[in-house]
């Protein structure tokens, strides 16, 4: 493109590769240079400062023997896996809702996306108020004549996940909807001709053909909903500041508050090379499947 | 990918029209169904049932924070107030209390929008030029580059965080609200420049190239050609931004001192501080001041929001 530029081959373009480099920066000094510092520095002894004086795996040992650290992944085990289940199975159902050519769509779908546009910190507030033993949901339910009931999520160590599922779902599950929902428009008009033709029920088509005709759309609503998932923080520290005791600690905020409250970076190092682990082991699959989905179209 | 993936209603209209055709040609097939039936009724039921659980809370915010503290120890969170009172939303937004300061959310809503403006302004400059230079001016490496730079918005924060604190306090920016655009503006790149990116290589190739011919360089193309015809993606992208920074809390609890923290983070510190008694209905007059920025841009931009999350999440 720029033939007639200066011989030399680096000043070839070199308007475009200026104007990128705050870009090629990005790339390699944050995302490339910022991560493996991390990386290199989690097999150190840092504690306040972070000092080169390697001690090979002794943090991540400690890591995986520090209980908070144990509740922490079980709880982002337990949390993905629901909210992974929760959010697509709600996601399809009111995207399929949404489809059947209903009066007042587009009022339906902004109320299930305006969450969405909410931060975090405002959900878990929110949530936090309307779970509040002594004036939300429990309160009320007790005040209709059911005096024995008990619903305390946010101190109920064995319930505490319910309450963030709720607030999470509540933020997030719109987004798949209109992801879906979109998919669902995407699926070619003659699929429906021929299972009305065969006589197959609505219900049946959508499970058995339009869902298996929906994966790319359903993969890329995992690799998102996971990426949030692994991501999880502000929800946790705005609803239930990781309580009642460690019961709903996650990752993320060990890795802060070990970093930054503890003084311990070594451990923050350690813990968030975990998690950059956790999403290699997902993106990496994800990529070759639609690098090879690429390669056969 | 990403424009294909999102056809709105570029399908629909085609289903929407099949019944409507069919009854002008005269009756074949099945009838169509628009007289409410229990499946109708189930469908609407659903809706409902998901509309109450997404309005409710919103409802108990705006409720509870128009309320007095003697009515809330006394009532029913879901129910009206029976005597509205404002001061709540007066108290959150000039007289709460985080830590030593008791100047309300106010500051943090200054805060919040000394960030996200520059923030949003910067990040979307650097991204169009970005996606303008992968598409049109394209050089060895520009493709690995953009590779690295969207597997980089997987990436979770809390592998880059501490390495950046060390850069910004090198460059003298820790703790100031400059320090915090700078992170705001590399982490929303990788969307914003994929946007900017799939946007332009949409634009017919012959519009650059007869540009050139009439000689104007990278700069003129950009500014005199491509910008002004990329109004609606520019709309997208700020809507994008706007609410995504408004939202932080992570980078802003990290990356700048309590006299400069944005709203989430403040919001965060009133409603979770130990001492001091609880004023619930403070509270939610404060989360509701926090989520009045990006509400109020969801319910203008309407279908803009859906196609600027739609554009950011087909991302892989």
């Amino acid at each position: 493109m720029a033939r007639s530029g200066p011989p030399l081959r680096l000043f070839q373009n070199w308007q475009a590769k200026l104007a990128a480099t705050p870009m090629i920066l990005t790339a390699l000094v944050v995302f490339i240079g910022c991560s493996l510092w991390t990386v290199v520095y989690s097999f150190t002894n840092s504690r306040l400062l972070p000092r080169l004086e390697f001690v090979g795996l002794a943090q991540y040992e400690r890591l995986w023997s520090t209980p908070r650290w144990q509740v922490s992944i079980e709880n982002l085990a337990v949390y993905g896996v629901l909210s992974l289940i929760l959010t697509l199975a709600i996601g399809f159902l009111l995207a399929v809702l949404l489809d059947q050519k209903i009066r007042f769509e587009d009022g339906f779908r902004t109320i299930i996306l305006f969450p969405y546009a909410l931060s975090f910190i405002v959900t878990g507030v929110v949530w936090q108020w309307i779970l509040n033993p002594d004036f939300g949901l429990q309160h009320i339910v007790r005040g209709m004549g059911f005096s024995g009931f008990t619903f305390d999520p946010l101190n109920d160590p064995n319930l505490v996940i319910l309450a963030l599922l709720a607030a999470g779902i509540w933020q997030g599950a719109g987004l798949t909807t209109v992801i879906l929902l979109a998919g669902l428009r995407g699926i070619d008009e003659d699929v429906w001709k021929a299972a009305r033709v065969d006589g197959i029920p609505t219900w049946k088509t959508y499970i058995f053909i339009v869902l298996p005709m929906m994966k790319p759309v359903f993969a890329t609503c995992v690799v998102l909903i996971s990426a949030g998932i692994i991501k999880l923080y502000d929800l946790v520290v705005a609803l239930t500041r990781g309580g009642p005791g460690i019961a709903s600690e996650v990752p993320a905020k060990y890795v802060y508050d070990y970093m930054f409250g503890n003084q311990n970076l070594g451990q923050g190092f350690a813990a968030s090379t975990m998690m950059l682990a956790a999403v290699l082991a997902i993106i990496i699959p994800f990529a070759l499947f639609q690098l090879g989905r690429k390669r056969r179209v | 990918m990403s424009d294909a993936a999102f056809p709105t209603r570029a399908a629909a209209p085609a289903r929407a029209s099949a019944p409507r055709g069919r009854l002008l040609d005269g009756p074949a097939g099945v009838a169509p169904t628009r007289r409410m039936n229990p499946k109708r009724i189930m469908v609407y039921g659903g809706l409902i049932v998901f509309s109450i659980y997404y309005l409710l809370p919103l409802w108990v915010m705006v409720m509870t924070s128009l309320k007095g503290m003697p009515e809330i120890r006394m009532g029913n969170i879901f129910a009206p107030p029976m005597e509205i009172t404002f001061e709540p939303w007066v108290k959150a937004w000039s007289e709460a209390c985080t830590g030593l300061n008791c100047d309300g959310l106010s500051r943090g809503f200054f805060n919040s929008v000394a960030i996200t403006v520059p923030a949003t302004i910067l990040s979307i400059a650097v991204a169009a030029v970005n996606g303008y230079a992968l598409v049109n001016w394209r050089f060895k490496g520009s493709e690995v580059f953009f590779t690295i730079l969207i597997f980089g918005a997987f990436i979770p924060y809390q592998v880059m965080i501490y390495p950046i604190v060390i850069i910004l306090r090198e460059i003298g920016l820790m703790g100031s609200v400059w320090g915090l655009v700078l992170v705001h503006v590399v982490f929303g790149m990788p969307i914003i420049t994929l946007l900017f990116r799939n946007y332009f290589s949409s634009l017919p190739p012959e519009l650059f190239k007869a540009a050139r011919v009439d000689g104007a360089g990278f700069w003129g193309i950009f500014l005199r050609v491509l910008v002004p015809m990329s109004l609606p993606i520019f709309t997208v992208a700020v809507i994008l931004q706007v609410t995504g920074i408004w939202n932080d809390f992570l980078f802003g609890v990290i990356y700048t001192r309590p006299d400069s923290y944005p709203m989430t983070v403040q919001l965060n510190n009133i409603v979770n501080s130990v001492q001091g008694v609880r004023e619930y209905n403070v509270n939610m007059a404060a989360t509701l001041l926090t989520g009045l920025v990006p509400l109020t841009i969801y319910f203008l931009s309407g279908k803009l929001f859906v196609r600027g999350i739609a554009a950011g999440a087909v991302k892989g």
